[in-house]
């Protein structure tokens, strides 16, 4: 994935708030430009031609008062106009999905099929070119939701639900990023956002609906049998197992995400396995404490089968 | 300039060229055939190794979990128990459970090439 374009308000998704807000950008900078550039030609010419005689009224009534109150005014309304169509309007029957900011990770839960049981975390799946709502909480400090190429950050404040609408009319795999500095670790909590064609949408929804399948051979079933042992469960819940933990991310397809840990590792064995027995050391004040207690090969039988949850 | 003199500079000019070559190939690691450094280090960022081990050059790779993997190329083991041949290596990051089924590193699923990049990386 490229660093530099799934998580910049410079290349906005097509169809996402993001491009009216990149287009306003662009219409600032290019005005601000001339402005200085006529200003400079102005003080420019000033100095060359020497003293000479002005009308001082007419240089400050046109170029002090006329000028900037027409620009002011037009750019005023023409982003009120952006402004207004920016407002998250209630869409009856639209996709809803709840994200929940947490110190520091982001839980996800898919309101339409509350009952199957939906809850993720660090990702979501949009289907393309439908206006998605978000509903956007917070469980302890204040969070920001920002998908720099989808949509202007919107505050998670504790106590309180605020909402979001983002579309992307392009399939794409995107960066957020909390943007309200939130603790030690803010900077290490991230999220994906991955749009999708329908089909392909509906067909990742029904899989992350799905209970976890039970281990399909001795080595998975000994990654099981350890998740308990070393007392994960009292944490994470999987679904399809005994584990029922709250306090920290859902695991029951933790195998199919794009990131380990909001955002600070990518996702196969290897980082499954380092994030299990070095989490204090990656992510200092995580609430997961460092598992120290396994062998060597309990460790990768562990990550083998956290990453076979896809 | 005395006849000595005029011998003994070329003499001194070519033990000083031997001796920087030998210096030289003494800084140089073990050479692996096929493996390029460059390329082996993107392979260590892009697999994030660093989530384990603590290795120079490469960004954020300050883990803790596995031994760190500066001046690997003076190491006499790998892991303690496989001597620390090109060869063995290459063995060791596709696969490091196939040579010692104790160790807490998996199998990262590294493709031949890919691991003698790393392994060129580790020895430059």
């Amino acid at each position: 994935m490229n660093g530099a374009r799934v998580q910049s308000t410079l290349d906005p998704a097509p169809g996402s708030a993001a491009w009216p807000i990149d287009e306003l950008g662009l219409i600032l900078y290019a005005g601000a430009a001339v402005i200085l550039a006529v200003v400079c030609i102005l003080a420019i010419t000033g100095v060359v031609a020497g003293p000479r005689r002005v009308d001082a009224r007419r240089w400050l009534l046109v170029g002090g008062l006329i000028l900037p109150a027409v620009l002011l005014v037009a750019l005023f309304l023409y982003a009120v106009g952006i402004g207004n169509a920016l407002i998250a309007h209630e869409s009856p029957g639209a996709l809803r999905i709840h994200v929940t900011g947490k110190q520091w990770w982001w839980e996800v839960r898919y309101e339409d099929s509350e009952d199957t049981g939906v809850l993720l975390a660090n990702e979501l799946h949009i289907p393309l070119g439908r206006p998605v709502e978000i509903l956007l909480a917070s469980s302890d400090v204040i969070h920001s939701f920002w998908v720099p190429a989808l949509a202007g950050k919107v505050d998670m404040i504790p106590g309180r639900t605020t909402r979001l609408v983002i579309q992307s009319d392009r399939v794409g795999t995107w960066r957020g990023q909390c943007a309200e500095y939130c603790g030690a670790q803010h900077a290490l909590m991230a999220f994906h956002v991955v749009a999708e064609p329908a089909a392909d949408f509906e067909a990742w929804l029904a899989r992350q609906a799905r209970d976890a399948p039970p281990p399909s051979d001795p080595r998975l079933q000994l990654g099981h049998d350890l998740f308990f042992d070393a007392g994960c469960a009292a944490c994470h819940a999987i679904r399809g197992t005994a584990a029922v933990g709250r306090l920290g991310p859902d695991l029951t397809h933790v195998g199919s995400r794009n990131s380990l840990a909001a955002g600070t590792l990518g996702n196969h064995v290897g980082t499954m396995a380092g994030w299990i027995a070095g989490t204090q050391d990656l992510k200092p004040g995580s609430l997961m404490p460092t598992t120290s207690s396994l062998t060597g090969p309990e460790l990768r039988a562990l990550a083998a089968w956290l990453g076979s949850l896809e | 300039m005395t006849p000595i003199c005029a011998a003994g500079l070329p003499c001194l000019l070519a033990a000083g060229i031997i001796l920087g070559a030998c210096a030289r190939s003494d800084r140089n690691g073990p050479i692996v055939a096929g493996g390029d450094a460059g390329r082996g280090r993107a392979a260590l960022i892009s697999l994030e190794c660093g989530a384990c081990h603590r290795i120079p050059g490469i960004p954020g790779a300050r883990g803790t979990v596995g031994p760190p993997l500066e001046g690997f190329r003076e190491r006499v083991y790998i892991a303690g128990r496989n001597p620390n041949v090109p060869d063995r290596l290459v063995a060791w990051i596709r696969d490091a459970p196939s040579l010692d089924p104790g160790t807490a590193m998996p199998d990262l699923d590294v493709s031949e090439s890919e691991a003698r990049d790393i392994a060129a990386y580790l020895y430059r």
